[in-house]
């Protein structure tokens, strides 16, 4: 009866998209809202690293800086905006591994909606969280002394980690579609993060690094973010850093996006 | 649109598969079946766990891909018309397949929304549909917190959003308690009153006999048989006669009179001790009504005669020589699923 009154069309028009990506973001935040926990760790990392970093490390690190914790304050926290943008990121590929364990998925995979939407509602909203988390970082990294000199640079760091996030965020809604569970898309990124953060100038400049160490870190996009966000956010150079922030986006976005769409399409 | 040729018949066909095989490696998940749905009936495909039905559902929904032939849905090829072919059906999957964080109001909403209702629209058929499956006061709760059969009816409701004209109904009362299985029987029995076509897996005889009007039945990825529920019934002998006597020390002695007794045609009875039951396969109501007045002529005082339909094991003894690989989950209908808590 109702198939023969119905005309379905085959493509879907941008504006379907995005009303289709507006529905699903709708219940990412509807989520949040349901689960108010989830928003923890965007609102306690960047308080606890902070924290941990100015006052732990904060006073030898900052005297080799030649400027005591006051110095390293300042080296950190742009250092920070770069840590979070990557381990938030994750968050976004065990979301995903649960929608696919309920069942849920395969609903939304049955309704005539293009296969990108809902990888991009959920990038939508964890970038979301993550400005969210970065506003908590800033106001954590004022009262720890952090002085904001360029606020056009601030807004210019958050803006390319936000860039940087989004990319690594296909790798992790892969992970989410291609492992079993949010356990172990949770242990893999942890496997992946770890290295990356530590073995970055994020939290500490490399120099005194081995040489082996330096040949990695330097061309580790955490650090080049980071050194980016520095320059943005305190001053010094920043275009070489900018450039090759940029570049691994849209490298790991170019390759990844359309291979996290083609394992969602397939995923059986 | 492109619709499919009518059968000699007159009924359109809603559901067409040929030689549908999928493989996954070396397991054959469906090794060539073949498969014609009627408009506006209600297909069963009865089969244990792993006989391929969950595959066939996620094919026809386009979830996943077949490894050779074809199949057409509404009109629309699984392959070359994926999208306008999901405009068209519902989907119910073994496991209710709703957002569990999200209220019973906002899962209909966003179904609505994505099927390109506008807001209005959307929220006007979320509120109708949860009217129709007497979910309004559980509008706002978190569906997490919903019951089993709660959660199937949602489930039903959200597949019904977009006026589907096909159904899938994958396994829809697995795991649930007998009442909240009628519960969703009466549901599902309404939604075929409005016309719309509905293919279900199952693998209760019992639930297939309430809802199907025709069956296949599966077993290992092929098609061992299929037709009308009563034809296939008398192909696979009848009914249990389930014969309770109000003394249960009379259970071996009225076994013992009733093999022989030998009513033409009647194997051999089973002592069901647990429940103090005599049971006897008939294969007719003359068989039935021999052997009730066999019993009274003997004096006997009977607690209760109820009649069984065989159960998925006895069908495919009966079709395959073999029982269903997976006993423990497709136990007898009426005897395991009391046991089932949810």
């Amino acid at each position: 009866m109702s198939a023969a009154t119905v005309t379905p069309d085959a493509r879907i028009s941008p504006r379907a998209h995005l009303r289709h990506t507006g529905a699903l973001i709708r219940r990412n935040l509807l989520w949040i809202r349901q689960d108010p926990e989830s928003m923890f760790d965007a609102v306690l990392m960047p308080v606890v690293f902070t924290l941990l970093f100015v006052y732990v490390f904060g006073g030898s690190i900052g005297q080799a800086l030649g400027g005591g914790q006051d110095g390293y304050v300042q080296y950190v926290i742009p250092g920070m905006i770069a840590m979070m943008s990557m381990t938030l990121s994750q968050g976004v590929g065990t979301g995903f591994s649960q929608d696919f364990n309920s069942g849920v998925m395969d609903r939304f995979r049955s309704l005539p909606i293009g296969r990108g939407s809902v990888l991009f509602a959920k990038i939508t909203v964890e970038l979301a969280r993550m400005l969210f988390a970065t506003t908590v970082l800033m106001i954590v990294a004022v009262l720890v002394g952090f002085d904001i000199e360029r606020w056009g640079g601030l807004l210019a760091a958050v803006g390319l980690s936000a860039a940087f996030a989004s990319s690594i965020m296909w790798v992790f809604l892969t992970l989410g579609v291609v492992l079993k569970n949010a356990q172990s898309v949770q242990a893999m990124g942890f496997l992946v993060l770890f290295p990356l953060q530590f073995g970055s100038s994020i939290f500490a400049p490399t120099q005194s690094m081995p040489g082996w160490l330096q040949a990695f870190t330097d061309y580790n996009p955490l650090s080049t973010l980071a050194d980016a966000a520095r320059g943005l956010m305190v001053g010094g150079p920043v275009a070489h850093d900018l450039w090759i922030t940029l570049g691994w986006s849209v490298a790991i976005t170019a390759v990844m996006a359309p291979v996290a769409i083609h394992k969602f399409r397939t995923k059986s | 649109m492109k619709r499919i040729d009518n059968r000699p018949d007159g009924g359109q066909l809603a559901v067409r598969v040929r030689g549908l095989v999928k493989h996954y490696g070396e397991t054959k998940a469906l090794d060539g079946v073949d498969l014609d749905v009627r408009e506006g009936t209600v297909m069963g495909v009865l089969g244990p766990n792993g006989a391929g039905k969950t595959t066939l559902v996620r094919i026809l929904s386009t979830l996943i891909t077949p490894t050779s032939g074809e199949a057409v849905v509404a009109g629309y090829d699984v392959l070359r018309q994926p999208r306008q072919l999901r405009r068209v059906i519902g989907l119910t999957g073994q496991y209710a397949s709703v957002d569990e964080k999200l209220p019973g109001w906002e899962n209909l909403y966003l179904i609505g929304r994505l099927l390109d209702l506008s807001r209005k629209d959307a929220r006007a058929r979320a509120g109708e549909l949860l009217e129709r499956f007497s979910l309004t006061d559980a509008a706002k709760r978190p569906a997490s917190t919903y019951s089993g059969g709660m959660r199937r009816r949602l489930d039903l409701a959200a597949s019904m959003i977009g006026r589907p004209s096909v159904l899938f109904l994958d396994e829809p009362t697995t795991g649930l308690d007998p009442r909240t299985r009628n519960e969703v029987w009466d549901e599902v029995k309404a939604m075929v009153g409005d016309g719309v076509t509905v293919l279900l897996t199952t693998q209760y005889m019992e639930e297939a006999e309430q809802l199907a009007s025709e069956l296949t039945v599966v077993d290992r990825g092929k098609v061992i048989a299929g037709g009308g529920i009563e034809e296939l019934k008398a192909k696979v002998g009848g009914r249990t006669l389930r014969v309770r006597p109000a003394d249960p020390g009379q259970l071996r002695p009225l076994a013992a009179f009733l093999d022989e007794l030998g009513i033409t045609g009647l194997a051999s009875t089973t002592v069901d001790t647990e429940r103090g039951a005599v049971l006897v396969p008939i294969l007719s109501d003359e068989q039935l009504t021999a052997v009730v007045g066999a019993v009274t002529a003997q004096g006997v005082t009977l607690a209760s005669v109820t009649t069984e339909l065989p159960s998925l094991d006895e069908v495919f003894l009966s079709l395959t020589g073999h029982r269903a690989s997976a006993p423990q989950d497709a136990a007898p209908a009426t005897d395991a699923r009391e046991e089932v808590a949810v």
